[in-house]
């Protein structure tokens, strides 16, 4: 029945909140959600600040390597956490997207009229404020711990609108798996698969200085590498354009192309009968 | 040690490998995850063998392999705590509580089921490890002597992992059966020689006894063994000590109903 055939036979008038207001319900939602399961809080953001004080001392002799930049280990290794709990919010977010397909709500959610782009962009709000208060936190801890930002304040604040970048771009790989599995147990599958992505990279070392070449060349054609030197450049470098634009460039592609995918699969996912 | 214990032990363990070589989900990322670990550490930083003072002597894939197969055994042992915690959820463990005749089998089961995954990840390891190139200077009783220390990591691994999974009950219990393991094996002197560490974390590794072990696995693939007996003392010792955790976790499980 539309707005103004209702209106005219006495029956109330149906509004269709805006597009706003759909994202902002859902993303309120998720946000909550987030927050009321604490454990899921904690995990991502101790285990990366865990490995980031273990590496930072444990490798703290790579720094002797001839070519190695003129940083402590700690500095080098800071960038780590930032993508570390990027896959960690991507796979919270496809978690949570997954059991409200396999609750069931999904579908009840198919029967009003919300749009699948704002429960899209809505589920994946909860995502991000996990990904703000993670990336301010391994900011503070890396700072408390003596790593200086060589970029200085506004860097940090580049840094962190980086990272958040990074983490939305995963959160949406989180949500695609969700939507086209649909299962919370096949997200956390590939938890290990993207867990090996950030050691593919040159998380641990300069590009120049790894020596096995069948690694190097993993590294150099691994999108992550240019993610982690694009944040690692603002803490150990200052201002540096290409690692910045590479960083941004392949952040923006990543959520380009898997909320695009995600948004297709969420047409699949909510049909309306 | 009656025929009822072996029993129920035996009837345990088969249904812990079968369940685990029957479901790929399960089986795989035991065996990727330290494959993954080999080809990140050995060839990603490969570059930290050329740090001064730095003398092992058969290599830097040498170097990590200890540390990967070490680290796959005692993961063999958490996996299975995961396997336990996930009867419960599921009510299977308590079906089990109810039948068993020798309820300790349980716990034999269960190790048991962990040594033969491990036998298995450990052989790809290794095998992965020798085509990688690596090279082993240890004869043939000194390997054995490895593997020995392989199969106690995993034997105190899965004692551990199968108290916290009977205290707890849950699959929640996941994070916290594997943190200690991972934080103490990464405590270790992972990446180079304890003597090349500084700061905090040699302090901490010094007193880690999975250096012990480890610095004892790397002797005897350098065929230079040390701190051989001691590594085994200790996880000998680590092994009884878990075995009563596990008792007791058992014994929780049991008053629980």
């Amino acid at each position: 029945m539309s707005v103004s055939a209702a209106a005219s036979n006495g029956v109330p008038a149906l509004v269709q909140p805006s597009l706003v207001d759909q994202v902002g319900a859902v993303a309120r939602r998720s946000v909550t959600r987030t927050f009321r399961q604490r454990g899921l809080l904690v995990f991502p953001l101790v285990f990366p600040l865990l490995l980031f004080a273990i590496n930072g001392s444990a490798l703290g002799a790579a720094r002797k390597i001839n070519g190695f930049p003129d940083v402590s280990y700690r500095d080098f290794a800071l960038a780590i956490p930032f993508i570390q709990g990027a896959l960690f919010v991507a796979v919270s977010a496809g978690t949570d997207l997954a059991r409200d397909i396999e609750s069931g709500f999904f579908n009840r959610l198919a029967l009003t009229p919300l749009r699948g782009s704002a429960l899209l962009a809505g589920q994946l709000g909860g995502a991000v404020v996990v990904a703000c208060v993670q990336s301010l936190v391994y900011l503070a801890v890396g700072i408390a711990s003596g790593v200086g930002i060589a970029s200085g304040f506004g860097g940090a604040l580049v840094l962190l609108a980086l990272s958040i970048l990074i983490a939305f771009g995963f959160a949406g790989l989180g949500a695609l798996l969700a939507l086209r599995f649909g299962s919370g147990e096949a997200v956390q599958g590939f938890f290990p698969l993207l867990f090996v992505t950030i050691f593919l990279s040159s998380s641990n070392l300069p590009r120049n200085l790894i020596k096995a070449d069948w690694f190097r060349e993993v590294a150099t054609y691994n999108p992550v590498s240019y993610l982690i030197e694009g944040v690692r450049s603002l803490i150990i470098t200052g201002w540096d354009g290409e690692a910045l634009a590479l960083g941004f460039g392949f952040a923006l592609l990543l959520c380009v192309i898997t909320l695009s995918l995600a948004g297709a699969s969420m047409k699949n996912r909510l049909v309306r009968t | 040690m009656t025929r009822r214990f072996y029993s129920v032990a035996r009837g345990v363990a088969w249904r812990s490998v079968h369940n685990t070589f029957a479901n790929p989900a399960i089986i795989l990322p035991s065996i990727i995850f330290p494959l993954f670990f080999l080809a990140a550490f050995a060839g990603g930083l490969s570059s930290i063998s050329d740090v001064p003072n730095f003398d092992y002597k058969p290599g830097y894939t040498a170097f990590q392999f200890a540390f990967v197969l070490l680290q796959s055994s005692a993961f063999g042992g958490v996996f299975t705590g995961f396997a336990v915690a996930r009867d419960f959820d599921s009510g299977f463990a308590r079906r089990l509580l109810l039948c068993a005749p020798q309820r300790s089998g349980i716990i034999a089961g269960y190790a048991a089921g962990a040594l033969v995954r491990w036998f298995v990840t450990g052989a790809i390891v290794t095998v992965a490890a020798l085509l990688a190139g690596m090279s082993v200077e240890g004869d043939g009783v000194e390997l054995v002597g490895l593997f020995g220390l392989g199969v106690l990591v995993n034997i105190v691994a899965a004692l551990w992992a199968c108290g916290v999974a009977m205290f707890l009950r849950t699959e929640q219990a996941g994070a916290l059966i594997q943190m200690p393991v991972f934080i103490v094996l990464f405590l270790a002197p992972v990446f180079v020689p304890l003597r090349l560490l500084s700061g905090w974390i040699h302090a901490v590794a010094r007193y880690n006894p999975a250096t012990v072990a480890l610095e004892a696995a790397r002797g005897l693939i350098a065929g230079s063994p040390v701190k051989l007996a001691l590594a085994f003392a200790l996880l000998l010792g680590g092994a009884a000590i878990m075995s009563l955790w596990a008792r007791r976790g058992l014994a929780s499980a049991e008053r629980a109903g």
